[in-house]
C-alpha cells in the first residue's frame, strides 16, 4: 500500500506529463498547418509536370530510344528502395507502419532471389531497418538539421539517385513514404518512380500532334525525366511531413487523454487512502476512549 | 487584343496565375513572345527573365531557372526550378547559381553533359553582368 505522500508524488509527476504532451499536440498542430500548405503548395507543379510528361512519353514509348528512365533497363534484377521517414519518434506507429512496408517488401524481393539496395531518408527508419538489412543499405540522408523540407534537399537525393541510376547499380525504383489523407489517416505507401509510371492520358487534353519541340521531344525528355524524380521525392517527403505530424498529434492528444484518465484514478485512490486513514485514526481514539 | 490564361508554377508555390496578355519567355533556342491563339509548344527554358505584361499594361519581371514552357489551346505554363521576382535578385542568389553550376560542370561525367553544363555557366554569368549594368 503506497503511502498518501508517494501517491502525491505519483500524481504530480503523471501531471507533469500529461502538460509535455498537450504542448507536443499544440505543436504538432501548427506544425501540420505548415506542412499541409507546403505539400498543397507543391501539388500545381506535380499536376503539370504529370500533364507533360503524359504528353510527351506516347511518343517515345515503344521506340527502342525510348530513356532508360522510362522504359527501364530490362531487367528487374536489383531493386533500390527509397524509405522515407521521421526523424523523431513519438509519432505513433507512423515509423515502423513505414518501415515495415518496406521491410515485407524487401524480404519478398530477397526470397525472389533478386538484389535489394536501401536508401534511408530520416534517421528512424534507419535505425528500424539497419538491423535486419545493414548489408543493403547503401546510404542514408540526414535531414535533421533541415526545419522545413525544400526543393533542394529532395533533388539531392533525386540526383544521387538518378547517378547510380546511370551507374548502372540498380534496375527499379521504389518510394516508401506515408500518404496524409487526414489527421487521423495516414497510409504508408510504395511508388515506383524508375521506370517512371506515365499517368492516364485520358487527363489531358490536347492532342501531341499539335505540338511543337524546342530544341527537340528526346532532349526535353531528357532533362524533364530526372527532374519528375527529384519532384517526385520532393512530394512523398511533403506528405510525409504532414502524415508525420498528423500522426504524432493524434498520439499525443491519446497520450493526454491517457494521462488524465490516470490522474483521476490515482486522485481517487488517494482521496480513498486519506479518508481511509481518518476513519482508521476515529476508530483507534473511540476504541481506546471506550475501554477506560 | 484577349488574355490568356498564364500560370508560373516553382516546386515549391504557384508563383503566377492569372489572365495576361503577353508573356516573354526564354528559350534554349532563344527568347519569345506568347499571345493568345499561340501555336501549341513545348520548350527548354535557359536562365533568363520572364516578361508578363498584364491586361493593363504593367509588366513585371522574373528570373527563372530550369523548366519547361508548355503553351496549349488553354494556355501557357511554365515549371521552374526557381522563380524569383526581379527586384528581389541578389548578388548571393547569383553566387548561389554559379556555385550550383559551377558543381555540375565538375561533376559532369560525359562531354555533352559537361557542354550543356557549361552552357549553363555561362548564361547565368553573363545574366549577371547584365543585371549590373
Amino acid at each position: 500500500m503506497p503511502s498518501l505522500k508517494d501517491l502525491r508524488n505519483r500524481i504530480a509527476s503523471v501531471k507533469a506529463t500529461q502538460k509535455i504532451t498537450k504542448a507536443m499536440q499544440m505543436v504538432a498542430a501548427a506544425k501540420l498547418r505548415r506542412a499541409q500548405a507546403a505539400a498543397e503548395a507543391a501539388r500545381p507543379y506535380a499536376l503539370r509536370m504529370n500533364a507533360v510528361l503524359a504528353n510527351l512519353a506516347e511518343s517515345v514509348m515503344g521506340s527502342p530510344t525510348a530513356p532508360r528512365l522510362l522504359a527501364g533497363t530490362g531487367s528487374d534484377k536489383v531493386h533500390l528502395l527509397i524509405v522515407c521517414t521521421a526523424e523523431r519518434g513519438l509519432c505513433g506507429a507512423f515509423n515502423s507502419s513505414i518501415a515495415r512496408l518496406a521491410r515485407d517488401k524487401a524480404n519478398s524481393l530477397l526470397a525472389e532471389g533478386k538484389t535489394v539496395k536501401i536508401i534511408t531518408v530520416g534517421k528512424k527508419g534507419n535505425d528500424l531497418l539497419k538491423r535486419q538489412f545493414s548489408s543493403n543499405i547503401i546510404e542514408f540522408v540526414d535531414l535533421r538539421s533541415v526545419r522545413y523540407i525544400g526543393f533542394e534537399n529532395a533533388d539531392a537525393v533525386g540526383r544521387s539517385v538518378i547517378a547510380r541510376f546511370e551507374a548502372g547499380e540498380f534496375d527499379v525504383c521504389t518510394v516508401f513514404y506515408s500518404r496524409f489523407k487526414s489527421v487521423i489517416q495516414q497510409f504508408p505507401t510504395a511508388l515506383q518512380i524508375i521506370p517512371a509510371q506515365i499517368p492516364e492520358k485520358s487527363a489531358v487534353v490536347g492532342s501531341l500532334a499539335a505540338y511543337d519541340f524546342e530544341p527537340d521531344e528526346a532532349s526535353i525528355l531528357a532533362t524533364l525525366l530526372p527532374r519528375n524524380i527529384s519532384m517526385q521525392i520532393f512530394a512523398a517527403l511533403l506528405e510525409n511531413a504532414a502524415s508525420e505530424q498528423g500522426a504524432r498529434m493524434s498520439a499525443m492528444d491519446n497520450a493526454t487523454r491517457n494521462a488524465g484518465d490516470m490522474i483521476k484514478k490515482q486522485t481517487m485512490k488517494y482521496n480513498r487512502s486519506r479518508q481511509a486513514m481518518i476513519t482508521k485514526e476515529l476508530i483507534e481514539i473511540i476504541s481506546g476512549a471506550e475501554a477506560l | 487584343m484577349s488574355g490568356f490564361a498564364f500560370e508560373l508554377v516553382s516546386p515549391e508555390k504557384l508563383v503566377f496565375s492569372g489572365e495576361v496578355q503577353q508573356v516573354v519567355v526564354p528559350g534554349t533556342e532563344g527568347d519569345f513572345a506568347v499571345l493568345s491563339d499561340h501555336a501549341p509548344i513545348i520548350s527548354a527554358l535557359r536562365p533568363g527573365f520572364v516578361t508578363i505584361t498584364t491586361g493593363k499594361g504593367d509588366s513585371q519581371t522574373l528570373f527563372v531557372r530550369g523548366g519547361f514552357a508548355d503553351v496549349s489551346a488553354k494556355g501557357l505554363t511554365i515549371l521552374a526550378e526557381i522563380a524569383v521576382p526581379a527586384s528581389d535578385l541578389t548578388d548571393a542568389i547569383f553566387d548561389q547559381e554559379i556555385a550550383l553550376a559551377t558543381a555540375d560542370v565538375s561533376a559532369a561525367k560525359s562531354d555533352e553533359t559537361r557542354q550543356i553544363a557549361d552552357e549553363r555557366l555561362a548564361q547565368i554569368e553573363a545574366l549577371r553582368t547584365d543585371v549590373r549594368h
